[in-house]
């Protein structure tokens, strides 16, 4: 049977508090919302046709469901040094917590002012909650939820992106 | 002026109507291309070895390109007036090449928010060899009438 360590004070005084806050590395582009549109073949007009994007929405917009996809880092950037990873408190956590093994168990995205072209999208993450020890077929450990809200350069927000994860041992 | 386009309003949809399945034969392309269009380096979505190394029988979907192939789906059905509020995911097993993934929708109900604005909530499955693999519980928002436009919609008046 897994013995888990407590919870450090540190990451106890995290849960409320925004850990992370983020900047997207370009603004945001067409050729990778057709890219995009184009991997699960999605014919809307509203994201291929400049007039029915001008009649709906004022304009073009990105599919709501790229949200996360704005806020990811290159896989290579000249001069660094490190990985930069795309969701920092997740990893934290694991670490602190010592807990190997993780999951994404569920994941909720609610969509605010549409994300368009030439935007670029700040990004502040915020640890939730973290669960007392779990035991379930995977093994044991905590569940804990992250919320990434993402917000454009006139400050309105666009979405927020919420993961329930769930770090574990194996038993 | 903007070509013609399909217009599914609210009082066109009612709870129980289901949503035609769009069933799409998964490749190696359609996991790497889905996983790169969502920027999504991680290995176990586009080198094998390495997937099956971490005890996983293949390469699989990724969830945000699953989120694209659901909107994909949402937006077929309604039409470029309908606008995604709020998607929740559970994901249960992989989906990988050579699974035949289907996507099927069921509408749980239809309801006017204290806004005005219409709202569709739709139970979305995807399904490989009848098993769920991703279940995902959708709201979005449809045209109250052939007038209406959910996308003009800003601050208080939209409530996801």
């Amino acid at each position: 049977m897994v013995t888990l360590r407590e919870i450090p004070d540190e990451v106890r005084g995290w849960i409320g508090k925004t850990l992370v806050e983020d900047t997207s590395e370009f603004a945001i582009e067409q050729s990778y919302i057709f890219t995009s549109c184009a991997s699960v073949e999605n014919g809307n007009p509203l994201l291929w046709d400049a007039e029915t994007a001008a009649a709906v929405t004022a304009g073009w917009i990105a599919p709501p469901t790229m949200l996360s996809v704005w806020l990811r880092p290159h896989h290579w950037a000249p001069g660094r040094t490190e990985e930069r990873l795309p969701l920092e408190v997740h990893f934290r956590l694991k670490k602190l917590l010592d807990l190997p093994e993780a999951i994404i168990a569920a994941n909720e995205l609610s969509f605010g002012e549409p994300v368009r072209p030439g935007d670029t999208l700040r990004a502040r993450q915020t640890l939730r909650s973290i669960s007392e020890p779990k035991t379930n077929k995977l093994g044991t450990g905590r569940f804990w939820v992250i919320d990434v809200e993402y917000f454009n350069q006139r400050g309105e927000w666009v979405g927020t992106d919420s993961y329930d994860c769930f770090g574990y041992r194996r038993d | 002026m903007a070509r013609s386009f399909k217009i599914l309003t609210a009082g066109d949809v009612k709870a129980g109507d289901r949503i035609p399945p769009l069933a799409v034969d998964v490749t190696a392309t359609t996991v790497v291309l889905g996983a790169l269009a969502s920027r999504d380096w991680r290995p176990m979505h586009h080198d094998r070895d390495f997937a099956k190394n971490q005890g996983v029988r293949d390469i699989f979907l990724n969830t945000p390109n699953q989120a694209a192939w659901f909107e994909r789906y949402l937006s077929d059905w309604a039409g470029p007036l309908g606008r995604l509020g709020r998607m929740r995911f559970k994901m249960r097993t992989s989906v990988c090449p050579g699974d035949t993934m289907v996507i099927e929708g069921v509408v749980k109900a239809v309801e006017t928010d204290a806004v005005g604005c219409c709202w569709a909530e739709i139970d979305v499955g995807l399904t490989v060899t009848g098993e769920a693999a991703t279940t995902c519980a959708v709201r979005i928002a449809l045209p109250a009438n052939e007038r209406d436009n959910p996308w003009l919609r800003r601050g208080g008046e939209w409530k996801p």
